[in-house]
């Protein structure tokens, strides 16, 4: 490993108390920053700052920190999930940034994903969509030998990619009309994909991508800006897939 | 004095469970309808045991912390997920199964539970893949399997590197379904705080329902249950630094515990062997390696000490060591089962190589995880398929390409084997409270295999409460809802209050994470790896002051009526501080050696790990016996029916 080093940056926190509240931004100095330390280290340090000086911390989500629970959600630089490739927040290292720079960190910005407060946004929308449609509907118990239906590796590898979504909102952040379609068809393609969701494929994306519109997400355009930031790289080839189950769906009704 | 009954049904060991299941009692269709359960937790086995339930046609009330049920830390698991379906043709089956299960944990989980697990192991591949979860296929269209610690068959069904996420997926879609159908009402954003216990015309308390504090609003708020399920995961957090996620605690099982439910086994920590290593100060967790990578990746340090000190100096790098300087030490003192001993064998090992000087990096707290071999054996392209998400996580993280040079790994806090007593049907002591999961302590003795947690969180939701539950509910149809005005509701909202109160009253001078930091490292120091009589007084000496200067020198900033990230992780850290205790008495209790307890002063001439069956094959049972006072230890005996104890040997 490199010998460490440390930076000294100038943190911009978006701030805001609740969600009809107006929101402003407030500048902190940060010295000696480890660059081997995460993003979210860098805000923890912050924050141990803050509440030492008898002031109320910055509020964020974040959980696993290492990339897979979707919880974290910062916008940071102009980016969901900052400047660094195929990373979520708390896996976004300091040594991504320059010393003396100036870090600007904002909540997701969507219609659909109202500020609790500062950083951290209400996503219950993406469960209701879920709620809709995201699954295969057999109850516990009951079922056939799991190797009784063989399924191609291909089909199954792209089902898996598929799959990887972590539900972060990433791109519903980047998207300029706000759509969650990146995230919808991740679970439409997933179990289209496979024998055992094909069965009710097209109920299912009829019901998530009603409950979509429904919950003021926007319209896909096709910028490709959800694919670019997804953490994931989840592929912007399964909005062609959900548009084509989509469709097909549509026309049998 | 209690007695403790593990209500174990009779009978040979694999007819127990068809034999409980064939007489135990049942509730019908529309009685469930009546019934309200309370499960709290949405991890595999909070979803899993939600999702069925409400199946089954309960009323079901679901709490997790986070803003999503697909955020619980399950998610996290990384490589795989264990079951007896003999696919490979290797020679696996339901015994194997529980037998590795049974010499993994060192003997000192129950025989009857790990059979049952085992049991239940191949329905939960089932469940999965019509779910829609992509496991990984061979080009036939049928399931591949790899291999963990402590088996000689591969029986781990994986989805790449990140099969608890996409198992977690399934049971939060199956949980999904539920909502949507009615039968489970989601409570995201609230933490629990307290159970509330109402004694029924017998004068028998049972758990009819919770406290629990909206995060968002602050409001503190009560909920009736005819039973309630706990599946809040382990207490790894306790020493701060770990691979749990940050948020997960072990407040759950605090607060039953402070109402009578018993603490079993607490000291039994799982440490694990392939984690990278701590970087600094301000680091908040730390970030595992699958054990799956040992299938591939050899594990050594130098066999000179001069390259070991060149190495941390920096003069000298990994790829600067020819191979006849290689200490492959597992391979060399486990020739039987190599890179793949059980994860506590393995963690000791590391730790033993980097006290006698041969760390590898600059702390000199690390040893290496190569995979230069497999790259030369299989071709990049196949270690890249197989592993390619974690070396890209291990880049992201230490700016090091683990293709070119070998990761450098540590052991981590990962897992808790101890947890919240439970007996066959999954009850702990209090009537009408159930714990499942990692939350429980029953199937994994003193050290879980890998790939066994996922097994075990699943089989409790899927296949064994939504049955044993029932036994406990047929009883209980006749009870009408209690409201949520009954009077141990309001007293046990005013106690939560109270606390709150006091807490933001304190108005001191720490911060909870810096009182939290010096706990990790009473722990880590103490309570650690190796433990001694020695370093254990210490520590419960240490805990015991660090305690009073929680609860007089604490600063938490804002109000208790709203949003306030700093009180929650204050009213974490008060249970953390309660259960530290808890595991330093048990481990000084515990004069022994097993799994992931290991006492310096038990240990065989080789140095592994020396068990007292004479005098220890029991489950300690901790009950609460008030505010400072030590809690009692009841004894659960633990009987060998079936099996033969042996020292474990990973050697031949």
């Amino acid at each position: 490993m490199e010998k460490e080093r440390s930076i000294n940056i100038t943190v911009k926190v978006w701030r805001q108390r609740g969600p009809q509240e107006k929101g402003y931004f407030d500048t902190f100095e940060l010295n000696n920053i480890s660059t081997d330390s995460s993003f979210l280290e860098m805000l923890d340090v912050l924050n141990e700052k803050l509440v030492g000086e008898g002031k109320e911390p910055v509020v964020f989500d974040h959980d696993c920190r290492e990339g897979i629970c979707g919880m974290c959600s910062l916008f940071v630089n102009g980016h969901p999930h900052g400047p660094d490739e195929d990373v979520t927040t708390c896996q976004l290292h300091m040594r991504k940034f320059k010393d003396g720079e100036t870090i600007t960190i904002e909540p997701w910005r969507s219609a659909a994903f109202p500020v609790i407060r500062d950083l951290m946004v209400d996503r219950s929308a993406f469960d209701k969509i879920m709620q809709a449609g995201g699954y295969v509907s057999v109850n516990t118990g009951g079922i056939p030998d799991a190797n009784s239906t063989p399924i191609a590796k291909k089909d199954a590898d792209e089902a898996m990619d598929a799959a990887s979504c972590i539900g972060c909102g990433a791109c519903v952040a980047a998207c300029k009309n706000g759509s969650a379609m990146l995230f919808v068809s991740a679970k439409v393609s997933q179990l289209a994909l496979l024998p055992q969701g094909r069965v009710e494929a097209a109920r299912r994306a009829k019901a998530m991508v009603a409950k979509m519109d429904e919950l003021g997400f926007g319209n896909c355009t096709n910028t490709g800006a959800c694919e670019a930031e997804c953490p994931k790289s989840v592929s912007i080839s399964n909005i062609a897939r959900l548009n084509r189950e989509f469709l097909c769906a549509k026309l049998k009704d | 004095m209690a007695t403790i009954d593990s209500k174990i049904p009779q009978g040979p060991l694999a007819e127990k469970w068809s034999n409980y299941k064939a007489h135990q009692k049942l509730v019908n269709p529309a009685n469930k309808r009546k019934l309200d359960i309370i499960v709290v937790g949405t991890g595999l086995a909070g979803a899993s045991a939600a999702a069925s339930l409400g199946a089954l046609g309960f009323k079901v009330k679901n709490f997790c912390i986070q803003d999503s049920p697909r955020r619980a830390h399950s998610i996290a698991a990384q490589g795989g997920i264990n079951a007896a379906k003999n696919y490979q043709n290797d020679g696996d089956s339901v015994y194997r199964l529980f037998y590795d299960t049974i010499k993994g944990g060192d003997y000192r989980a129950r025989e009857a539970n790990v059979y049952r697990l085992a049991e239940v192991s191949n329905s939960i591949i089932d469940q999965c893949v019509a779910q829609g979860v992509p496991f990984a296929r061979d080009y036939g269209g049928l399931l591949d399997n790899r291999s963990f610690g402590g088996a000689q068959v591969s029986r781990t069904f994986y989805a790449k590197g990140q099969t608890g996420q996409q198992l977690l997926l399934g049971a939060y879609s199956a949980l999904s379904r539920q909502v949507n159908k009615g039968t489970v009402t989601l409570y995201t954003r609230y933490e629990m705080l307290d159970v509330v216990l109402i004694k029924d015309e017998k004068g028998i308390e049972r758990a009819r329902g919770i406290i629990a504090r909206n995060l968002v609003t602050g409001k503190v708020e009560r909920f009736f249950g005819h039973a309630v399920v706990i599946a809040t995961g382990g207490y790894g957090n306790t020493y701060f630094l770990s691979t749990n996620a940050m948020g997960s605690n072990g407040s759950a099982a605090m607060q039953i515990y402070r109402k009578g439910a018993y603490f079993a086994n607490p000291c039994y920590a799982q440490i694990h062997p392939t984690c990278i290593p701590v970087h600094g100060d301000i680091q908040s967790k730390l970030t595992l390696m699958s054990e799956s990578l040992r299938n591939d990746g050899r594990i050594w340090v130098p066999k000179k000490k001069e390259d070991a000190v060149a190495l941390r100096n920096g003069t000298k790098t990994a790829n600067d060591i020819p191979d006849e300087d290689r200490d492959f030490y597992l391979e060399r003192r486990y020739p039987a089962f190599g890179n793949l001993v059980p994860r506590d064998v393995a963690s000791r090992a590391a730790k033993e190589r980097c006290d006698a000087g041969f760390g590898v990096n600059n702390t000199g707290l690390a040893v290496f995880l190569d995979f230069k071999y497999a790259i030369q054996r299989l071709g990049k392209d196949v270690v890249a398929a197989r592993y390619g998400n974690l070396f890209q996580m291990y880049q992201k993280i230490t700016d090091e390409d683990p293709y070119e040079v070998p990761m450098k790994i540590f052991p981590a806090i990962h897992y808790t084997m101890g947890g919240i007593w439970v007996d066959y049907e999954l009850q702990t002591s209090i009537k009408g409270l159930f714990a499942i999961g990692e939350a429980n302590f029953s199937d994994h003795g003193a050290n879980r295999l890998g790939a066994s947690a996922l097994m075990q969180g699943l089989a409790d939701g899927y296949f064994v409460l939504p049955y044993t539950i029932q036994n406990y509910l047929a009883d209980q149809i006749q009870v009408a809802p209690i409201s949520t005005d009954a009077p141990e509701f309001v007293e046990a909202e005013k106690a939560v209050n109270e606390k709150i109160k006091k807490l933001m009253n304190i108005k001191g001078k720490r911060s909870v994470d810096s009182i939290h930091k010096e706990l990790g490292h009473i722990m880590w120091d103490n309570v650690g790896m190796a433990r001694t009589k020695q370093s254990l007084e210490v520590a419960m000496k240490k805990i015991k002051e660090l305690k009073k200067e929680f609860w007089t020198n604490l600063f938490i900033p804002g109000d208790a009526n709203t949003l306030n990230t700093e009180l929650e992780k204050a009213l974490r850290l008060s249970d953390f501080l309660e259960i530290g205790y808890l595991m330093a008495i048990d481990a000084y209790n515990r004069e022994e050696s097993c799994g992931g307890h290991f006492r310096e002063e038990h240990q065989t001439e080789e140095g592994e790990a020396l068990r007292h069956d004479d005098q220890f094959s029991y489950v300690a049972c901790w009950h609460y016996q008030g505010e400072d006072k030590d809690p009692e230890c009841l004894k659960e005996a633990l009987d060998y029916e079936f099996t033969e104890r042996k020292t474990r040997n990973y050697k031949e």
